[in-house]
């Protein structure tokens, strides 16, 4: 009796097919292969392409000239340095550019006739700055503040051209905020006002963080665009993490500080990007609470 | 058989890049072959250069006083416009084969094929340059000033010392740099301008107390651009080796000891001190600071 119990629950239990075990065998034969050719491929491809650069009339020359380990210890401190004035930049001007970008395009979405100059002036100013190229506001602002002579205004370069930094950027992010404002449905306005909220509270508590949210993406992108444009604060003779480089580069004529300023640069971005990354996925996944369907 | 035929197919593949990158890859040049390396290669207008038949001179733009007159280094006006047709002369060519190229001072020491058979943009000779281009022999010995608005605390220097609690500023990759850094080695961080022209404005604004420039630069500015400023005064050699500016070259071009020759002869027969005379003849004596 037992015996065939046992038989039968062998029997229950699920047991692949002879079929399916060959299929799974021959999917992981496949699988692996791919990798193997995967792998070799791409072994080769870099060979070749360190073959062909290594191999080149010029590679000692460009070795010496771009990658001299002499300069590159040089160099790291100096850039470093002059990084830090770029990162306090990026911060403070960060903060002011949001600040400024989101008044503005609360400024171009306010109703109402008697409003119109606001609405004017913010539209003026955005149209203009974001026409305006950068390096142009960096100048006229870092050499042409000054020249005024006006009592009691700085003459520091470096807060000059975050001056600068900020008025054009903080154009191109009202826009942003405004693209954002403007996607909320209306309806979700009409909702909010039925229920009873001010014009204000609306805006406050309903259209704003819906706008926000969406926009994340491209504010993270300006932000990184502006980490990079921080550096032309130089023109004014602050030394930034860029011109450091370039200084040690055309004193002994070696490009090699321009390689380690720029692998800093992109060390700097790379975690920026992966944290924009999260934050965008965390917003996807609170939106979608429930599963996507 | 489908992993035999994959492999094949990336052999064929891999033979293809290769042949297409070695392909691509350039020859190197043949320039040194022939009788371009024989001493002979100095005949007059016979040189390997850049532009058969002429020869290609660069400098920065916008080219600035003394050493160009108006910004067109073509008119033979100002020092250094002098001293290239100079050169050029006694390499064999007349002023109509010299053509003149924009070069950035930046991509001057690129690594690679260069525009110019020599550039001519106040560049001192320093052995860590020499690493990455050739220069022709000195053609000018430079002598570094400051020079201040003269309200400014930095107009009563009278040493070098002085200086040292004074805001200074100088443009990049310049020895005025070099001489703010390593000899006076300022409080205050000194600033570093792309160009003279941004040096001048913050002296002006008062953004620096002083600059550090050229002597010969910094008449010119006293002289005709930034009037309410003075000629400080000028810094003494301190390595013992005079500075001086060369012209530059390829690293591996044929032509510099020609034109290192061509320079040599100027200099013999008088040719660049009678230049220096009739363009830079203000840069004589400046008080000199210690």
């Amino acid at each position: 009796m037992t015996v065939t119990k046992e038989a039968s629950a062998v029997e229950d239990a699920y047991v692949p097919s002879e079929r399916r075990l060959a299929r799974e065998r021959h999917k992981r034969v496949r699988a692996r292969r791919a990798t193997a050719v995967a792998a070799l491929s791409t072994l080769v491809t870099g060979a070749v392409l360190f073959l062909v650069v290594v191999n080149s009339p010029g590679w000692e020359r460009t070795k010496e000239t771009f990658f001299s380990a002499h300069y590159a210890r040089v160099a790291l401190p100096q850039v470093l340095d002059g990084l830090w004035l770029n990162v306090r930049l990026l911060v403070v001007c960060g903060a002011c550019v949001l600040v400024l970008g989101m008044l503005l395009a609360l400024a171009r979405t306010l109703r109402g006739p008697v409003f119109f100059p606001l609405r004017a002036l913010a539209t003026a100013y955005t149209d203009f700055f974001r026409g305006l190229p950068l390096i142009i506001c960096l100048l006229l602002v870092i050499f042409g503040v000054p020249a005024l002579r006006l009592q009691g205004v700085t003459t520091d370069p470096v807060l000059l051209g975050g001056a600068a930094l900020v008025l054009t950027y903080s154009a191109y992010v009202a826009e942003v905020f405004r693209a954002g404002i403007e996607s909320v449905h209306p309806s979700q306005r009409a909702a909010a006002r039925s229920l009873g909220l001010s014009n204000r509270q609306t805006l406050r508590h309903v259209v704003i963080p819906q706008a926000v949210r969406r926009v994340v993406p491209p504010l993270l992108n300006d932000l990184v665009s502006l980490q990079k444009d921080t550096g032309l604060v130089s023109i004014g003779g602050a030394v930034d993490a860029v011109y450091a480089a370039q200084i040690i580069a055309s004193k002994d004529f070696n490009y090699t500080p321009y390689v380690v300023a720029g692998l800093v640069f992109v060390a700097l971005t790379i975690p920026m990007t992966r944290f924009t990354d999260w934050v965008t996925a965390r917003m996807d996944r609170r939106r979608a609470q429930g599963g996507l369907v | 058989m489908p992993l035999a035929r994959r492999v094949a197919r990336l052999a064929v593949c891999s033979a293809v890049v290769l042949v297409t990158a070695s392909a691509c890859a350039p020859e190197p040049e043949k320039k040194a072959s022939g009788n371009a390396t024989t001493a002979a290669s100095c005949a007059p207008g016979e040189l390997a250069t850049v532009a058969s038949g002429k020869l290609t001179v660069g400098t920065d733009k916008p080219a600035y006083a003394p050493w160009f007159e108006d910004n067109d280094p073509a008119n033979g006006k100002g020092f250094e416009s002098a001293v290239a047709y100079a050169v050029a002369k006694q390499l064999g060519y007349d002023k109509g084969q010299v053509v003149w190229q924009t070069v950035p001072f930046n991509s001057s020491f690129a690594p690679g094929a260069k525009k110019f058979d020599f550039d001519i943009n106040q560049v001192s000779i320093s052995d860590q340059r020499k690493k990455a281009v050739a220069f022709s022999s000195g053609y000018y010995e430079v002598r570094q000033a400051v020079v201040a608005l003269k309200t400014s605390k930095a107009a009563k220097a009278k040493s070098v010392a002085d200086l040292k609690d004074v805001k200074l500023g100088a443009q990049v990759g310049t020895t005025s740099l070099d001489f703010v850094n390593d000899l006076v080695k300022p409080t205050q961080k000194p600033s570093v301008y792309q160009k003279n022209d941004f040096a001048k404005s913050a002296l002006k604004n008062g953004q620096v107390d002083a600059i550090v420039v050229d002597l010969p630069t910094a008449f010119y500015i006293t002289g005709a651009e930034v009037t309410d400023a003075e000629v400080v005064g000028q810094f003494e050699n301190t390595t013992g080796t005079p500075e001086r500016f060369g012209l530059v070259l390829d690293k591996e071009s044929a032509l510099t000891s020609c034109v290192s020759g061509a320079v040599d002869k100027l200099r013999d027969n008088g040719t660049l001190a009678s230049l220096e005379k009739k363009w830079l003849s203000e840069a004589v004596d400046a008080p000199v600071l210690k």
